[in-house]
């Protein structure tokens, strides 16, 4: 009666399942044996394995060893449990994931979107989830959680939305990224038509995303206090720059904000919202998009990034393919090395060498199968 | 009298209360219906079948078959063409298409032989016809049409006899029909879905809908899929909704949705 037909991600864990067991059979030489031969068919691939994982890699260039890790969880779009289960399970199963790093990071950034439509029940759920990460959360706001009240549970929850930190030698800002000019009083829009519109990707109704004017200059007056030779690590929930404007992968003020970042030496910009594998470098900003935990976006008809390495298609039968989290590696140099773990699949490393050399050292795996 | 039986007869007893009910009230017409016009062919005196035209007027007696009788093909075609030509030496300026003559590539400015198409003349109907004046006909802005593009076009009834205006009609409704996808696409409420996921969610603009490429074989499905199985499968899986019946005019208009936002893509079927 059963169905023959495997799905591919059948047999891929049925693989997986029995390599697992036969290694348990195994006896210490025998084990030295498989790792040993594992470990070569994973270099040969080109693979970068996860830190926990690493070869020792002798031939390190200065600077390029890690100062600290941190990790992230971005773009939950919490429904209430009640409602939708799925997007629950997806972002417990990142909580697992960052809560099994080994080293732990020295913190997890959550990439902003906990909520899908900013309610009290969706924003407190995430909360509750997220305290049970064990490392300390960084939080950071998407237009998901705002612009049904206009991020007034929000900031009850979590505190104000842009903030900057140091951690060991690196100079952090945190920004609200998603406001948008007023779109709603004239058309005497509810809290609730204004949010949903804002859900929607793909309606003009809305405006653009800006940082807007006060947060440049709160900016502006933060970096000034800072030597242009400390590493610059900026966390914004849109991409810093200005990638398809239909779908609001886009900030309106985004040469502004460049201008401001522009005299520092080394900057990397992690932002989420995109969902999907998104590599940038304009002049000395690298650029890092997450992934995001509940559905990954296709990627835009045009303005990808030449960098971009583009993430294979996902398999819409397997929830979680196209979905992830990730870690972040900061290297003594204060650059990022960016590691997508991606669920299902073999995680892939886009380093901060690719970025800064223009693509010419260190590329990522090549995509086989890239959009439509 | 065991449950079975009580059962059965409390049945009908309810049964004929209703039928009563509705008998006792049933003839009055809830609407003021008008008796459409029939036509009443005269009988035979030999018993034999008449046939009665759709002009509501003529008819025609069939020698050699009685009433109740059925017609052979031939037959049936003798008198059908015996009928068209009373009804022709009747109404000889109605609009008829005579019988297509061999099409020409370029039609002559001037015809120089055979009828005009459609006669010219003023269009009645004919007298005590049941037939409505005005509203649509064939001709219906087919002149206006040769008066926009100068009189060297060919005559057609079906594409050649329609106005701009007719042509902006059917963009709009076609719009209409996409616009209703555009709906049920961004509406999980209107999909059926259970926990308010909706296609636009995964696919802005229906991007990486890829209408273009079906049919393929969908490795997961194992078999041959067409764009709506994919719907359906969304609708079923991610959107948690009872899939669509494949007439459902959700499914319809999304579907008209999805291939309008393709619009200029190359169809290449089978595409991985």
């Amino acid at each position: 009666m059963g169905n023959k037909f495997r799905s591919i991600e059948t047999k891929h864990h049925e693989e997986r399942d029995a390599f697992f067991e036969q290694l348990q059979r195994l006896d210490r030489r025998a084990f030295l044996r498989v790792a040993g031969i594992s470990a070569g068919i994973a270099a040969g691939m080109g693979l970068r394995t996860p830190h926990g994982f690493q070869l020792v890699n002798v031939a390190e260039a200065q600077g390029t060893k890690p100062r600290f890790s941190f990790a992230y969880i971005s773009d939950t779009h919490l429904y209430e449990q009640k409602l939708n289960d799925r997007f629950v399970r997806s972002i417990l199963k990142a909580v697992d994931d960052v809560n099994g790093l080994d080293p732990q990071p020295d913190f997890v950034l959550f990439g902003g979107d906990l909520a899908q439509l900013g309610q009290a029940g969706e924003l407190k759920l995430g909360a509750q989830i997220l305290k049970s990460v064990k490392a300390p959360v960084r939080m950071m706001v998407g237009e998901h959680d705002w612009f049904l009240d206009m991020g007034e549970l929000w900031r009850d929850l979590f505190g104000a939305p842009n903030y900057a930190f140091d951690h060991k030698g690196v100079h952090f800002v945190v920004l609200n990224s998603i406001h948008e000019k007023d779109f709603w009083t004239e058309r005497k829009l509810s809290p609730m038509e204004r949010m949903k519109i804002v859900a929607g990707l793909d309606n003009g109704i809305q405006s653009r995303f800006e940082v807007g004017n006060e947060q440049r200059e709160w900016m502006r007056q933060d970096l000034a206090k800072v030597d242009k030779k400390t590493p610059i690590i900026v966390f914004s929930h849109s991409p810093l720059y200005k990638y398809y404007r239909p779908w609001n992968f886009w900030t309106d003020d985004a040469d502004e904000v460049q201008a401001l970042l522009r005299p520092f030496e080394r900057v990397t910009v992690i932002h989420g919202h995109t969902h999907q594998m998104l590599s940038n470098q304009i002049g000395n900003i690298s650029f890092h998009g997450m992934l995001s935990t509940a559905w990954p976006w296709p990627y835009a008809p045009e303005g990808l990034p030449k960098l971009t390495v583009q993430m294979n298609r996902p398999d819409p039968f397997s929830q979680f393919d196209g979905c992830g989290d990730g870690r972040m590696e900061v290297t003594e140099a204060g650059l990022v090395n960016k590691l997508y773990n991606l669920w299902e699949r073999n995680p892939i490393t886009v380093r901060a060498s690719y970025l800064t050399s223009n693509g010419k050292q260190d590329a990522p795996p090549q995509t086989k199968l890239p959009s439509y | 009298m065991t449950f079975r039986m009580k059962l059965l007869a409390g049945m009908c007893a309810l049964l004929s209360f209703v039928g009563g009910v509705a008998l006792a009230t049933s003839p009055a017409p809830t609407q003021a219906t008008t008796e459409l016009p029939r036509h009443q062919v005269p009988a035979s005196k030999d018993g034999n079948l008449v046939v009665g035209m759709c002009d509501g007027e003529t008819s025609l007696e069939v020698k050699g078959v009685k009433e109740g009788q059925k017609l052979t093909r031939e037959q049936a075609m003798r008198v059908s063409g015996d009928l068209m030509d009373a009804w022709r030496k009747k109404n000889p300026d109605a609009n008829w298409d005579p019988t297509p003559p061999p099409v020409l590539a370029q039609a002559p400015k001037q015809p120089t032989q055979g009828t005009p198409n459609p006669p010219a003349g003023v269009q009645k109907p004919a007298v005590g016809s049941s037939v409505r004046e005005g509203g649509i006909t064939a001709d219906s802005g087919g002149k206006q049409v040769r008066k926009e593009a100068g009189v060297n076009i060919q005559d057609g009834q079906t594409y050649g006899a329609f106005t701009s205006r007719d042509e902006a009609i059917w963009a709009a409704s076609t719009e209409q029909f996409v616009k209703e996808g555009h709906r049920v696409f961004h509406d999980a409420e209107a999909l059926g879905g259970t926990v308010a996921i909706s296609c636009d969610m995964c696919h802005p603009d229906a991007a990486n809908t890829h209408p273009e490429t079906y049919p393929k074989y969908q490795v997961q499905l194992g078999r041959v899929a067409l764009l709506r199985d994919m719907i359906n499968w969304c609708i079923e899986n991610p959107v948690r909704g009872i899939p669509l019946a494949d007439g459902d005019p959700r499914l319809r208009a999304m579907e008209a949705y999805i291939y309008a936002q393709r619009k200029g893509t190359k169809l290449d079927y089978g595409k991985k």
